[in-house]
């Protein structure tokens, strides 16, 4: 046994063998590999059987033997994913499976690789009223820069991660950093990023978001104005005023439109902040991670003087954050100052349900990558009429089975909820760049027309008996069926 | 923490598929229904310990066999160090050498000791133990490039030639190689005798101190490696037909040694598309070639 090792060698439990495995390298089965430090189960080539919920029955691979005549099978069941297939890179040759089924009458090709994609990065929504930081702010991982924060959408804050910038124009470990982030994210492990001037936050493609510590549990029904819309009814008669606190607009009940159409009072309520319309207010306090997205944890810091011209003692105001997370009720006392008291069963229901009506928060993760020329030549000796055929929808794209969406204009670019594919589905490789699956299936006349390696096409029942290292996983039940014949390609 | 053996029968219903580690078994017998299904359930039994036996003196399996040795324990050790002792006085050479065609023969034997079958073969990743009873035969495919799967040539063993273990290596494979071939097929008498031999003749096909050919230590690549700091091949550029022919020659003059001495009986070396063929006059098994790569000695 050797006494010193290179830092990063790994040593594989696996097997009884425990082979000591270097970075970057595998073990004596060829199964398991070190990468980057980490011993990771080298994924084998997967296909996709479709599952009951579509109309097909459910065959669990080692129950076909026997009843299998060798030739067919049940092929139209069955879809090769480019997980584990292998790539053409660098070299001009012919995908690693170019495999042929027929699908309700149709002679259908899919040819499956998996692309190296310098070009990529995942987009990250993350469901938060919470402030993250400012939009164009650094991103980073390790310290390393890694993306940035772009726009804020209804409910959620997107960042964009990731982008050949990152991943070969900055330094080395920005590069790499990178790669490792997107990967993670993308085979739906969780990764730690913080936002310069912004928060910490922990996020994975599917989970709720942590921000600062703090696990995310719902997103906002709607910003405090529409909030105040949908819930003035329920309101009316048992508060004389509601405050919806929120980063972005702040609705007050008896100055919101809403308000009046009902003959809500008026308060003599005062907001600080910028008025935009009447019951409607911007910039009530800095952004932050207290109520609403704002930075406040006392809402009656948002609240100026009650105009007593207005307000009278006893007056009953109800304060609530945009998901009902945090909701405060006072009383005016006679010097008209709101004191703090329980809130009146009456109103907790509305709380309740402005509660209720906030959707679970999620960070989702979409997988974004550009197919170049030398993945597309593995499909077609002419690259661009593959992408004019992807364009008119005669080619579906699929990434490991999952439905993409492809962006309108130049190129093959697509993007894909990683939550969709089979696991473990990305890889990467030191460039850096991540080794994404994606599976092109077309008509066999229309592979043939736009010049398709055809001379390569071999027959599904040949792929599965040949292919030793195979493992069927059942279809995402969301998932149209990569195969079925004359639908387009960028359906959700 | 340890991976569950795998033993299935593969979606066709008739090959067995077996896998524990490294060893990957592919197994088809043939005979009747009840032979073959006591022949699967042999080789299941005899399966589930064989990584732990040789696992249990791996140090010893992992050092240089010489003539003064002590021997192993193990019936698939004995195999393997039965194989590659022929080669102790000559060259650097461990019992793990033998490690894929040892297991092969074994599981073989005893499906063959549990019942009557008309022919079976167990392929270990390449290297194949077979049985052929009577007028049977096998038709046997050949590639040169793992990584590029094509058959350059196939041959017909049948139960009258006396071969019985098929085994390929080279550089690009799954275990190191001094030599620069790109396959190296022996047939021999047995698995274990044929994958020691294979070794040999493929470390023979070289071209020392050629600029042109990477080598490594092999612990810089597999810290444990058998091989420790000797130098193993990474890469090699394309060569001319004249370095070709030369590094060919030396692998042939060793194949032909190895036949002579009653080793092996027939020997295919490729490199670079360039194949060479030492002795194929046996009697059923013939080597045919795609045109691209005829080069007769």
């Amino acid at each position: 046994m050797p006494d010193v090792f290179p830092p990063d060698t790994v040593r594989c439990d696996a097997c009884p063998v425990l082979c000591y495995i270097k970075r970057g390298h595998a073990g004596a089965c060829d199964r398991y590999a070190n990468v980057q430090g980490q011993l990771v189960r080298v994924d084998p080539h997967i296909l996709l059987d479709r599952a009951k919920s579509q109309g097909m029955p459910l065959v669990p691979f080692l129950e076909r033997q026997g009843d299998w005549d060798g030739k067919i099978m049940k092929g139209q069941e069955t879809f090769v994913t480019a997980i584990g297939a292998g790539t053409t890179y660098p070299d001009y040759k012919p995908a690693p499976f170019i495999v042929s089924s027929e699908v309700e009458g149709v002679d259908m090709v899919t040819v499956v690789t998996e692309g190296i994609f310098s070009y990529c990065g995942v987009k990250l929504k993350i469901d938060t009223d919470r402030h993250l930081g400012p939009e164009r702010n650094l991103v980073r991982a390790q310290g390393e820069p890694v993306g940035h924060v772009t726009t804020a959408e209804y409910g959620s804050q997107m960042l964009s991660l990731g982008g050949v910038h990152h991943l070969t124009g900055g330094s080395k470990s920005e590069g790499r950093v990178t790669c490792e982030t997107l990967l993670a994210l993308s085979n739906g492990n969780e990764v730690e990023l913080t936002i310069d001037d912004g928060a910490s936050i922990r996020v994975a493609a599917g989970k709720p978001p942590v921000v600062n510590g703090q696990q995310e549990e719902r997103m906002r029904v709607g910003c405090g104005s529409a909030t105040i819309g949908m819930f003035a009814k329920q309101w009316f008669g048992k508060v004389d005023d509601v405050v919806v606190v929120d980063d972005h607009i702040t609705g007050v009940l008896s100055e919101h439109q809403a308000g009046k159409l009902l003959g809500v009072r008026e308060t003599g309520i005062a907001i600080q902040g910028r008025r935009s319309t009447p019951g409607r207010y911007f910039q009530v306090a800095q952004p932050g991670t207290g109520w609403g997205g704002t930075n406040i944890s006392d809402p009656l810091t948002i609240l100026k003087p009650f105009k007593e011209k207005f307000a009278w003692p006893h007056l009953r105001l109800l304060m609530v954050s945009t998901t009902g997370e945090q909701f405060a009720y006072y009383e005016l006392d006679d010097a008209l100052r709101p004191v703090e008291k329980e809130l009146p069963e009456t109103l907790k229901e509305s709380v309740g349900r402005i509660r209720e009506n906030c959707e679970p928060a999620l960070t989702t993760v979409l997988f974004m990558g550009g197919a170049g020329g030398s993945l597309r030549a593995g499909v077609t000796e002419n690259p661009v009429k593959l992408t004019d055929s992807v364009k008119r929808k005669l080619t579906r794209v699929t990434c490991g089975g999952a439905p993409t969406y492809i962006w309108p204009g130049g190129g093959i670019t697509f993007m894909v909820d990683v939550t969709r594919m089979p696991e473990n589905a990305f890889g990467y490789v030191p460039t850096p760049a991540l080794v994404a699956p994606i599976e092109f299936t077309l008509k066999k006349v229309d592979y043939a027309l736009l010049g398709g390696h055809v001379e390569y096409v071999r027959p599904l029942s040949e792929v599965l008996k040949e292919k030793e290292r195979q493992r069927q996983l059942v279809s995402h039940a969301q998932n149209p069926w990569p195969l079925k014949p004359h639908s387009g390609s960028s359906e959700s | 923490m340890r991976e569950p053996r795998v033993i299935r029968m593969l979606p066709d219903g008739r090959r067995l598929h077996l896998c524990d580690g490294p060893i990957d078994l592919i197994i088809e017998a043939s005979g009747t229904p009840p032979a073959i299904s006591a022949a699967y359930e042999a080789a299941r039994r005899r399966f589930v310990s064989i990584l732990d036996e040789l696992c249990g003196e791996l140090p010893l399996l992992r050092s240089r066999t010489r003539n003064n040795s002590p021997r192993p324990r193990g019936v698939v050790a004995q195999r393997m160090f039965d194989a590659v002792e022929p080669f102790s006085e000559q060259c650097f050479i461990t019992p793990m050498a033998a490690v894929a065609g040892s297991v092969a023969e074994e599981i073989l034997e005893s499906m063959i000791a549990a019942t009557t079958l008309d022919r079976a073969y167990v392929n270990n990743g390449g290297d194949i133990a077979i049985h052929l009873s009577d007028l049977e035969s096998y038709k046997i495919g050949m590639v040169e490039r793992p990584d590029r799967p094509s058959l350059f040539g196939s041959l017909q063993i049948a139960a009258v030639d006396p071969v019985r273990g098929i085994a390929t290596s080279g550089w690009r494979g799954r275990s190191f190689s001094f030599g620069i071939a790109d396959a190296v097929t022996v047939l021999a008498d047995c698995a274990s005798a044929a994958d020691a031999a294979a070794t040999v003749i493929a470390n023979a096909v070289n071209l020392p101190d050629h600029p042109g050919i990477t080598r490594i230590p092999a612990r810089e690549i597999s810290p444990d490696s058998d091989l420790g700091d000797l130098l193993v091949t990474r890469g090699v550029e394309p060569l001319s037909e004249s370095e070709i022919a030369a590094a060919l020659d030396s692998g042939a003059r060793e194949a032909e040694i190895l036949r002579a001495r009653g080793l092996i009986h027939s020997s295919a070396l490729c490199l670079q598309g360039h194949t060479r063929v030492v002795s194929p006059l046996l009697a059923r098994a013939c080597i045919k070639f795609s045109p691209r790569s005829l080069l007769h000695a």
